[in-house]
């Protein structure tokens, strides 16, 4: 009975919102003959899809920072390391799509642990900082993509333009690995069924676990609570300002491993400005799942990813089929996650 | 020479910038006068929105990224104007009279929301200028047409649903600020003023006080006046809309020279005092400098090519005098001491809650006129784009200038945009000549204006974090 009692003094105005307006929209489906499979197949694939990215808040929020707006510097990591490895002309997928992740990380991991730096010296307004820092990195890298000595055919835009290509295709070379691994059809065949990217499932589930398992071993615990009470953990003798330099080195490397999974579902890199609101997405969908600005769980990772992703997917062709090329679900997306990081924001204390 | 490293170190920002802008534009080869010309159309176009910023850093509530929603009130206004058909300034005048009382609605609501999240004004304003974004497109794209019956070709998507993407304002608002020429508002001014004289002298009558020399002056000053513009000479300058800039700066030169005599003969004459002769003095050599340097030649060229809308300039002044005058207030001051020290305030009886919301209405309002002057003055309408960059732009234009989370003033305003403006300018064919790639100067704007709002932000938590607690502000 208390148990009960809890959930429900959980759940908020805008998440009611939410689970409505989404299981309004599939219930729609059916009667606007859209196929509902098919819809469920979307929902599983882009939730699986965007799972790392909104995981990628987990260690941030537990360490204390808070929801990482500036997701985008492990973002342009693994972009990196994405077109490095496609530069590098690796014809093995999965050699391809496992390098461009050690050298995202490891990038991101770098960038990470200088951000982490920055953040323990601005306190109380890390919201704001790293919205900031996300921003100029983006069109720190804008330059970049423009200037960097790249000379791969896949990359550059052909004809003597100048710099990178705004999407790079990449099914030659790692796009769709996880999704196609153990992908099997469900009730139907390829047309009709339920297609479920078995690895892209596996993948993210796996990093959920791995998260599940560091947030238990003794470093996640005192991160947690260097995150909950400093002063407290400062008498226990754990240095807080590290614990939250590693929640951010691992919330940005896993940025870079999350845009790599996210890339090879979609089947292209997407490079300049395509990655500037990523942050905000990820951090709305976290905060959909139940997350506060000061405590998130693997569960919420979960629900959130697939409340949001699902809300989305199903929107999508059910608004399509309404009113014909609009641009409606875009709006309402736009709409639900501010809206819901105004609500927690409201919640909390300190920007 | 202490005295010149503060004045260096105070302005660092500001320095770096400049040089900055020096180097862009010796790169760039681009003609004086042009950029002179787009500076001053930009600082037209631009400066009453970086103005609107400074009030919220006033009361403590830092950089107003919430501007955008007072820039949505505007294009609403903007959007029912032109539908209904209206032009010039009739037009402009129904804008103003229309957007009014939404952004003063919209300016409360936001200090509503401003006040549940004390201490994250910043990073709430950014998220609710997104957040209105999308309601904006909602209403622009699905209620107009779809909710609301509107018929017009030029408007609306072939469907009948939605505003088109862009609303041409020519032939309608465009220009229809810049446009109303000198004579007008002189006319305006005199009647107003004459008014108010009479109104004053009616009122010290009925108290039985005859009315002094002060009163009598301003009654026979402002016929006066208007008989001296129908003068044929007088009449057809003041009757055009644009200033040649030399008559501007030579207007400036001759104020400057005048007020200082004026304080001259005040403190040494009429009511002799102690009083240095070293200040006015040095600034009548600076005004006589200047006047010399008018004469160069290529500086003559420039002040010759540059024609300033006048009123869209008196705006831009009077909204410096109005930021100015309002901390002499009751009212700014209190907004001060809750900038300072909101327990403070409190203890001094000053509701804490309210004036953070005069603050945001305030500032709301402000921005709303801004978006306005912007749109009448661009002459095309953006309609889902013209105000999702506002916020970035005029922040990052007043940093550039040197202004802080915790203190803007009007000169930093000022200069802001006069260095954000002409590195936007400029940079563009910089990067064209530097690299070959016009691209790559854009998106090195772009990345300064996020970039400086990012260095400021930090440096400025950085310092809250190394001295907490509340802290004399210079002003």
């Amino acid at each position: 009975m208390q148990t009960i009692k809890k959930i429900f003094a959980k759940i908020s105005l805008p998440h009611i919102i939410i689970v409505v307006f989404f299981l309004s929209m599939l219930a729609a489906a059916a009667p606007l003959g859209l196929s509902v499979r098919s819809l469920i197949g979307d929902t599983l694939r882009r939730w699986a899809m965007y799972g790392i990215l909104v995981l990628a808040m987990v260690p941030a929020i537990q360490s204390g920072i808070g929801p990482n707006f500036g997701i985008s510097l492990g973002i342009v990591g693994g972009l990196l390391g994405a077109t490095v490895s496609i530069e590098m002309g690796l014809t093995n997928p999965w050699v391809a799509i496992i390098v461009a992740m050690l050298i995202g990380a490891t990038i991101a991991s770098v960038l990470g642990i200088l951000y982490g730096l920055l953040l323990n010296k601005v306190k109380g307004s890390e919201m704001t900082v790293s919205t900031y820092v996300g921003f100029s990195v983006i069109a720190f890298m804008n330059i970049m993509w423009l200037s960097l000595p790249f000379s791969s055919g896949t990359l550059i835009w052909p004809l003597a333009g100048m710099g990178m290509r705004n999407n790079i295709s990449i099914i030659d070379s790692f796009g769709h690995v996880f999704n196609n691994l153990f992908s099997f059809c469900l009730l139907g065949d390829k047309t009709t069924g339920i297609f479920v990217p078995t690895g892209l499932i596996l993948v993210f589930l796996a990093a959920c676990l791995a998260m599940w398992l560091f947030l238990r071993s003794k470093t996640g615990i005192a991160m947690s609570a260097a995150g909950e009470n400093p002063q407290f953990t400062r008498a226990a003798g754990i240095s807080g300002n590290k614990m939250r330099i590693i929640g951010t080195a691992i919330s940005t490397s896993l940025g870079a491993v999350g845009i790599i999974v996210y890339a090879q579902s979609y089947g292209f890199l997407q490079l300049y400005n395509a990655p500037l609101m990523m942050g905000f997405h990820s951090v709305a969908a976290i905060l959909i799942g139940g997350a506060s600005t000061k405590k998130a769980t693997i569960a919420n990772v979960i629900i959130g990813a697939f409340l949001f992703q699902g809300m989305l997917a199903v929107a999508l062709p059910v608004v399509n089929k309404v009113l014909p090329e609009s641009n409606l679900p875009d709006v309402i997306r736009i709409i639900i996650s501010n809206g819901i990081i105004l609500f927690a924001l409201s919640k909390s204390k300190g920007g | 020479m202490p005295k010149f490293r503060e004045l260096v170190g105070n302005n660092k920002v500001a320095l770096l910038f400049g040089l900055l802008c020096i180097g862009a534009i010796y790169t760039a080869q681009n003609p004086l006068t042009f950029v002179a010309a787009e500076l001053f159309t930009r600082i037209g176009r631009n400066g009453f929105m970086v103005l609107a910023l400074l009030i919220p850093v006033l009361a403590g509530m830092g950089l107003n990224f919430g501007i955008v929603i007072g820039a949505i009130a505007a294009q609403i206004a903007v959007f029912w104007t032109v539908y209904w058909g209206f032009t010039g300034s009739e037009g402009f005048l129904l804008c103003l009279l229309l957007s009014t009382p939404i952004a003063i609605f919209f300016g409360w609501l936001v200090g509503r929301v401003f006040n549940k999240m004390k201490g994250a004004e910043m990073i709430a304003g950014l998220v609710l200028g997104y957040f209105a974004d999308g309601l904006y497109q909602l209403f622009f794209l699905y209620v107009i047409g779809g909710l609301i019956p509107v018929h017009n070709d030029r408007l609306i998507i072939s469907g009948g649903i939605g505003v088109k993407n862009t609303i041409d304002l020519a032939g309608n608002l465009k220009y229809s600020l810049d446009n109303v020429p000198m004579l007008q508002i002189m006319k305006i001014a005199l009647a107003v003023l004459f008014l108010v004289t009479l109104l004053k002298a009616i009122l010290g009558v009925m108290k039985k006080k005859p009315p002094g020399p002060r009163c009598w002056i301003g009654l026979g000053a402002a016929p006066i006046i208007y008989a001296l513009t129908y003068i044929p000479a007088l009449q057809t300058f003041l009757s055009s809309d644009r200033l040649l800039l030399l008559h501007a700066v030579l207007a400036a030169l001759g104020a400057v020279i005048a007020w200082q005599l004026w304080r001259i003969l005040y403190n040494k004459i009429l009511r002799p005092k102690e009083y240095s002769l070293v200040r006015p003095l040095v600034w009548i050599g600076l005004a006589a400098v200047g006047f010399f340097l008018t004469n160069i030649r290529p500086l003559e060229a420039i002040l010759l090519s540059v024609r300033i809308p006048v009123t869209t300039y008196l705006c831009i002044i009077g909204l410096c005098f109005f930021n100015a005058a309002l901390l002499k207030t009751r009212l700014g001051q209190n907004m001060r001491t809750v900038g300072q020290s909101q327990t403070v305030a409190n203890a001094a009886g000053i509701n804490v809650d309210r004036t953070r919301i005069i603050a945001m209405i305030i500032s709301t309002l402000l921005a709303c006129w801004g978006q306005l002057i912007y749109l009448q003055n661009i002459g095309t309408f953006s309609t889902y784009g013209a105000h999702t960059q506002v916020g970035q732009y005029a922040i990052a234009a007043l940093l550039v200038g040197g202004a802080s989370v915790k203190k803007a003033t009007n000169k930093e305003a000022v200069i802001g945009v006069i260095l954000f403006h002409t590195l936007f300018i400029v940079a563009p064919q910089a990067g064209k000549e530097l690299f070959n790639n016009a691209q790559l100067g854009e998106y090195f704007r772009v990345f300064v204006a996020y970039g400086v709002i990012a260095v400021s932000l930090a440096m400025h938590a950085w310092k809250r974090a190394v001295s907490p607690g509340p802290k004399r502000i210079k002003t």
